[in-house]
């Protein structure tokens, strides 16, 4: 489904703060499956995420995401499987301030040139689906921690991507809250979605929707990945 | 095709929905960028008229006015030069005209004193511009006074007043006649103010001009064409003082417009860095930029546009009025027809719309071409 291959990557190259954040990654991963990218932070989770999810290039190695090759794909090619394969849940949930939490969670579908009253018919039928339909009309800053996490996952789920990738889902949340959200990830492992996350959150690489826990440190994978 | 419409009308719905969230911001954009159409286009509408209005007017004028010149200075010249140019082949009417200036000291204004050639106005009587008898707040009846150069004071009857269609000219005019005005100023018999000559074919005109020149070597020429030329430069060069002070204006403008158009604040590029990362390509961006650009530009545009044609043809240039419409006390009330030059509008419009439009699009440009993980950060 996604396997990296000597997967290198280097920021600022060749001036005096190059930082290397990840040295020759070699990664498979399993589709259906939920996969945790365990480790402090700064020991390269993240950078992992961006690379498999088509944000960034790697400085060298390769990557295939669903039998293609990535890496060597121009920028627009990149965007179209970023927005039709994966789904974002950032960890700052990055929604755009002023608008409401259902154009928030539409954004996703607005370059597909879909017909604007389908797409908002779809978004509505997620909001009542994570139970947050009352506050669609609100504005994205007046939504709960809680609310704010649910609109993020409505809009990672609006293209119906196959892979959702989350980046320290629950580091915002109380025990509550990520217990919800590690239940909401469980229902969509059901409906077939692959699930990839960074986290350093017990609560999340110990749960048991978790199927696989990779160990990551200095821009290494420890052990054997389990 | 309908997948492209759509797309480019969702991102339009952003776009609008985005622009009302920076409402003061925007609103603040808009208000100047909308001063500055209105002014530049007041200007630019209000010299165009007054021009055309000149112009037509000026048709009617003589082809040619015969001057005498003692010292370098306009003096009368004597009635008896008609007969020597009549006599120049080419030449099919000459008059001589008697005219000049009256200052009133009831008004404090200066009036245009002119003897009627149609001998429509009888002696004791006189005809007064609009501007003169909205001055006076006198109206056809009534009586003006006039005191001569011999200090008499010496009354005389309004016939009647001017439309006010040719007011630009005609505001301060008060007609006379022949023998009223040489009592009011003392105009000896056989001398007149200058000599209205009209030719059969205006392409002789010059040839008649050195022909005039030659037999009366104390007289000067003035053709029409020379005087068109001269309201042009006139007219133009009052649209240049005031350009020239909107300039400063157009310059904060053009700053003000610049900074916000082409420095994007740190919200703006991380909205532009979500947007990347959820799946908008570096072309979505920019189109949201461009139609951002273009409704804020547009719109102020249309705006300042219609403000200035509602000033400039409905108001008679209220705000600009003594700056533009010459030295006169008596400003005529005079309405400028409604007549725009498309080239002057489509010029207005490449240079405020365009520029802004693409100095919307390039920072964002430049942000949007940055790997989207920085928003994972």
């Amino acid at each position: 489904m996604i396997e990296l291959r000597d997967v290198r990557k280097v920021f600022n190259s060749g001036k005096p703060n190059e930082f290397v954040a990840v040295q020759g990654i070699s990664l498979s991963l399993e589709a259906h499956k939920a996969t945790v990218l365990k480790g402090p932070s700064g020991s390269g989770k993240t950078t992992l995420l961006s690379l498999i999810g088509c944000m960034a290039r790697p400085t060298r190695g390769r990557i295939r995401v669903l039998d293609r090759e990535i890496t060597s794909l121009p920028e627009r090619f990149l965007t179209e499987i970023r927005r039709k394969t994966f789904g974002f849940i950032f960890q700052q949930f990055n929604l755009i301030r002023g608008i409401t939490a259902l154009e928030n969670a539409m954004l996703p579908a607005y370059p597909l040139g879909e017909n604007f009253s389908s797409i908002k018919k779809r978004g509505l039928h997620l909001f009542d689906l994570f139970n947050i339909a009352p506050k669609a009309d609100s504005k994205a800053e007046w939504l709960s921690g809680g609310e704010t996490q649910r609109v993020t996952i409505v809009r990672a789920l609006m293209n119906n991507p196959s892979i959702i990738i989350a980046d320290e889902p629950t580091a915002h949340l109380d025990t509550k809250l990520s217990l919800e959200f590690l239940d909401i990830l469980g229902k969509l492992k059901q409906d077939g979605k692959t699930l990839l996350l960074a986290s350093h959150d017990p609560l999340v690489y110990e749960s048991s929707v978790v199927d696989r826990v990779v160990n990551v440190r200095d821009g290494r994978i420890e052990g054997a990945g389990e | 095709m309908r997948t492209w419409i759509e797309r480019h009308r969702n991102i339009l719905d952003f776009t609008l929905s985005s622009l009302l969230r920076r409402k003061r911001k925007n609103a603040a954009l808009i208000s100047v960028y909308t001063l500055i159409v209105f002014l530049l286009a007041s200007v630019l509408f209000f010299t165009y008229g007054l021009r055309e209005e000149a112009s037509l007017l000026l048709k009617e004028a003589p082809e040619m006015t015969v001057q005498r010149l003692v010292a370098g200075r306009q003096e009368l010249i004597p009635v008896n030069y008609i007969e020597r140019i009549r006599a120049i082949r080419g030449v099919s009417s000459i008059t001589a005209r008697l005219w000049g200036y009256y200052y009133d000291p009831v008004v404090g204004a200066n009036y245009t004193l002119m003897v009627a050639d149609d001998q429509d106005v009888a002696p004791g009587t006189i005809a007064v511009g609009e501007g003169v008898s909205r001055a006076r707040l006198v109206s056809p009846g009534e009586t003006i006074e006039f005191r001569t150069h011999q200090g008499v004071t010496m009354e005389l009857e309004i016939k009647k007043t001017f439309s006010s269609e040719s007011g630009l000219v005609s505001s301060d005019l008060v007609l006379i006649s022949e023998d009223d005005f040489r009592k009011v100023f003392g105009t000896p018999k056989g001398h007149a103010t200058d000599l209205a000559v009209r030719v059969r074919n205006p392409k002789e005109l010059p040839t008649i001009a050195l022909k005039v020149a030659e037999l009366l070597p104390d007289t000067r020429q003035i053709l029409r064409e020379e005087l068109l030329r001269t309201y042009e430069a006139i007219f133009n060069w009052r649209g240049g003082l005031l350009l020239a002070i909107l300039f400063g204006a157009v310059l904060a403008f053009i700053i003000f417009a610049w900074d916000k158009a082409s420095g994007l604040s740190v919200e703006e590029k991380r909205e532009i860095g979500i947007l990347k990362a959820i799946g908008w390509e570096t072309s979505d961006i920019i189109r949201m930029k461009f139609w951002e650009g273009l409704v804020v530009s547009l719109s102020s545009f249309l705006m300042g546009i219609i403000m200035a044609y509602i000033h400039v043809f409905f108001t008679s240039f209220m705000l600009f009025e003594p700056v533009l419409k010459g030295w006169a006390v008596l400003y005529p009330a005079f309405k400028v027809t409604p007549f725009v030059d498309g080239a002057q509008v489509a010029s207005l419009f490449f240079l405020t719309v365009v520029p802004y439009t693409v100095a919307t699009i390039i920072p964002s440009w430049r942000a949007a071409i940055v790997d989207p993980d920085s928003v994972m950060r």
